[in-house]
């Protein structure tokens, strides 16, 4: 973590861009600017401007943004709650369809029903999130009016109109997840069904549902479930243009604003928090592999 | 049932519950639900010149006088004034029952604190701040301003209607350097600000200020009666413009500020949706030039570009259809009272492609590099600039577009280094119409070298007739000098105006009462 705070502060004081010049605006001289980037302390040198940055995060305190004047946590408390839920509900509808899509792709083989089920694998990884949403909220929101088109509401306020505000921005964003988790879990499965030991439990009379998930899927979970993981990083990233698309104030908009004005602190904030979390959930992933494969001992 | 067939069921199930409407304990309120331009982020209406920020600002604050749709300048906050016949002393009273959100009464120090901070970053509250001797509180109610010398445009000032406009705040919160931003939005407005509800880049949350007294007269422009006709404001940022307009379509939000070309022809099918020019003034793009490096340093070289630039194209560019725009051949804003197209020839007719090349001879033009500076991520930058790119080319002449974001453009043009070194030649933008409408708001007209805006022109001759404008005492003497600066500037071309353009409103046929105005105002707005 330390070496990520290092390499993050490093990286953004070397990036062109001024908030000063943002915050004072069109009509502005070089004179306004000066001055304004002298009262937020942005011509203070890069060690000392490092170091009371890192002061900060050692008090827990990671800074106040320099346009809102709103504490970084506050911003990023604020806006964590749409982003995880955003993220957890597209991992549950792309795990509850794409790994039976994938299970059932590899009990049929090379039928109709596995080449519908890569079919749509390959069309879920080609179309861009952006398009299917903007598809979705055509059908859904604007001729049937049956969903809303944007925005978020808090789980507190509403459960049911929280999860009305997720349907259509989880399935634009699972649907790339769906499709690769469907293809990893048929692969997988494909590499399992061959096993000795699935034919012996076939020879011994078990019900073919019951080979599939008691004996098959567990013993492919490895791979679905690395691929789960890897692809919590491909939904933080496919967040941002979801939660651009469907107005969700969540952390991806969060970022790209503060990138867009160069409210470092944000930027920061949100980049070591995110590295943090990676980590965590790596670490999850790793540990759970014991859960599946007693093999596995660390 | 198998269990496939369950689990289908179940999915189905939940889908369908909640796709049931939702009962909304805030839909017993009237609230209006905006879309703003842009994303709200500075509180401070001094410290800024964003129009988002000035929006804010007219939301939350009064301004002691405000100009109306005549171009007369009316009191607002002030209830009566008296000038002396020297023109050296203004007193004013302010009207009964002005009182802050915090509940505590308007008084004349909280005036003299506000117009003391604004008058240290506005230009025209600088020119009102050197003819200023005093200002001094005659009592809470009462204060008074003392001249050096007659500034006849004293309350033009005070009515100033665009950034930075002189919203009156609390004392306390006006003491701050006005270099450092304030985050406590008290005002004595018609809205009050819920910092609480505040999401920075997603909503921001206004309410009635039920102790707010409007004036009995109509509604213009910021002038009139403020009356507020909605218990709750919700600015909705939508960052994607189809979202935008898909959010409009479907009810979502009563009310999209400001269109972008391509979907007007999208809301005008929908006949519940109304699509309106709101904005007499509109804003005018302009071709801005570095002075300190050739080839602009040539007052030949920006000579001929007065020749070549066809202000229709540009106006289709930015605006998307000649319907939303129009060639404007004067450096102040088109249909206000200084407009004119004096000395404008070079710019009108058809255009001499020969004779802005001989210009461009004529400058011992050396085929120096001609740095474009772009912003990608606004589309009327982008737009200008790369018709001035295909212009420039045509020309003849060595010019390249270097693109970046807007936060890099407002970053790299106060760079004073050579083209080569990370410097510039050329940048657009654009401002609002009241940005433009005389010599003392105008400021990409002025020459000050140093102190002047990005591009650096030193040009003592129109600062002169900047000040015998100033000195104008009636319509006829201003309108005279302001002709002779504009002269002065197609003579010296500190920037080149590129048309006039107007973005329209949208807003759903339950609302009423949208006044016409340079400034999407929220008051007068009815929603049934």
């Amino acid at each position: 973590m330390t070496v990520v705070a290092f390499v993050v502060f490093s990286l953004l004081y070397l990036t062109p861009g001024d908030p000063a010049a943002v915050i004072a605006g069109d009509a502005a001289t070089s004179d306004d600017i000066r001055r304004i980037r002298a009262n937020l302390g942005l011509d203070e040198p890069f060690l000392i401007r490092f170091g009371g940055w890192v002061w900060g995060l050692a008090h827990g305190d990671l800074g106040t943004s320099i346009f809102t004047h709103l504490p970084v946590t506050h911003l990023i408390a604020q806006r964590i709650e749409p982003t995880l839920s955003l993220t957890l509900c597209t991992l549950l509808v792309a795990v509850l369809v794409a790994v039976p899509l994938g299970v059932i792709a590899a009990a049929k083989a090379g039928t109709w029903i596995d080449r519908m089920v890569m079919a749509f694998s390959v069309l879920g990884f080609s179309v861009p999130v952006f398009v299917l949403a903007y598809i979705l909220i055509l059908v859904f929101s604007i001729e049937l009016d049956w969903l809303p088109v944007q925005g978020y509401r808090n789980i507190h306020e509403n459960f049911w109109d929280w999860l009305r505000h997720l349907i259509l921005p989880s399935i634009a964003l699972g649907t790339v997840y769906m499709a690769l988790i469907a293809r990893i879990t048929r692969a997988s499965m494909l590499d399992v069904l061959a096993q000795d030991y699935i034919r012996t439990a076939q020879a011994k009379g078990l019900a073919p549902e019951a080979v599939l998930v008691g004996h098959a899927l567990k013993n492919a979970a490895v791979p679905i479930v690395t691929t789960i993981g890897i692809g919590i990083a491909l939904l933080i990233g496919g967040a941002i243009v979801t939660e651009t698309v469907f107005a969700i104030p969540g952390i991806g908009r969060l970022t790209v604003d503060a990138i867009l004005r160069r409210d470092y602190p944000i930027i920061q904030g949100v980049i070591l928090i995110f590295s943090g979390a990676y980590v965590l959930i790596n670490l999850a992933v790793d540990l759970s592999y014991m859960v599946f494969d007693p093999r596995i001992r660390y | 049932m198998t269990n496939v067939s369950r689990y289908i069921a179940a999915i189905v199930a939940a889908v369908v519950i909640t796709m049931l409407p939702v009962l909304d304990a805030a839909a017993q309120q009237k609230v209006l639900k905006f879309i703003p331009q842009a994303d709200l982020r500075i509180l401070d209406p001094i410290a800024t010149t964003a129009y988002i920020t000035r929006n804010h600002g007219y939301m939350v604050y009064d301004t002691l006088f405000a100009m109306d749709e005549k171009f007369q300048v009316k009191p607002q906050m002030v209830d009566k004034f008296d000038i002396s016949k020297d023109q050296l002393t203004y007193t004013f009273t302010l009207r009964d029952g002005l009182k802050f959100h915090d509940g505590l009464p308007v008084r004349s120090a909280d005036c003299i604190a506000s117009i003391d901070r604004w008058s240290k970053r506005d230009a025209l509250g600088q020119k009102l701040a050197e003819a200023t001797e005093a200002w001094s509180a005659v009592d809470d109610k009462t204060f008074r301003l003392k001249l050096k010398k007659p500034f006849p445009l004293t309350l033009e000032a005070l009515a100033k209607p665009s950034s930075n406009v002189p919203f009156i705040m609390p004392e306390r919160i006006a003491k701050t350097d006005p270099f450092k931003n304030i985050d406590d939005a008290t005002g004595s407005g018609p809205f009050k600000f819920v910092k609480a509800e505040w999401v920075p880049g997603n909503k921001v949350v206004y309410v009635k200020n039920t102790d707010y007294v409007p004036r009995k007269e109509a509604p213009s422009w910021a002038s009139g009666g403020k009356v507020v006709k909605v218990d709750r404001v919700e600015w909705i940022y939508i960052p994607d413009s189809a979202t935008a307009a898909a959010a409009l379509n479907a009810g979502e939000a009563d009310w999209w500020e400001q269109l972008p070309p391509d979907l007007i022809p999208l809301l005008t099918r929908n006949k519940a949706i109304t699509v309106k020019n709101i904005d007499p003034l509109g804003s005018m793009g302009m071709i801005r030039f570095n002075f300190l490096y050739p080839p602009f340093n040539n007052q030949k070289m920006r000579q001929a570009l007065l020749y070549a630039v066809n202000q229709q194209d540009y106006v289709i560019g930015i605006a998307g259809d000649a319907k939303n725009g129009h060639p404007c051949y004067s450096y102040f804003t088109c249909g206000t009272p200084l407009s004119s197209e004096v000395a404008a020839e070079p710019l009108k007719g058809k255009r001499d492609f020969e004779k802005a090349k001989q210009l461009i001879k004529e400058s011992g033009y050396k085929g120096e590099r001609i740095v474009i500076i772009d912003a990608t991520d606004q589309p009327i930058v982008h737009s200008q600039s790369l018709l001035t790119l295909e212009m420039l080319k045509k020309l003849g002449l060595n010019a390249e577009v270097q693109a970046g974001d807007w936060g890099t453009l407002i970053t790299r043009r106060a760079v004073k280094e050579p083209p080569e070194k990370g410097g510039w030649s050329i940048f657009h933008t654009w401002l609002v119409g009241p940005d433009m409408v005389n010599p003392a708001v105008n400021f990409p007209i002025r020459g000050t070298g140093d102190k002047a805006w990005f591009g650096w022109p030193t040009d003592a001759k129109i600062e002169e007739l900047r000040e015998v404008w100033f000195n104008a005492t009636d319509a006829s003497s201003s309108k005279k000098a302001a002709s002779a600066v504009q002269e002065r500037a197609f003579e010296f071309v500190p920037f080149v105006p590129t048309g006039q353009f107007i973005l329209p409103t949208a807003y759903r046929s339950n609302i009423s009462g949208v006044i016409i105005a340079p400034v999407s105002f929220l008051w007068n707005v009815e929603k049934k």
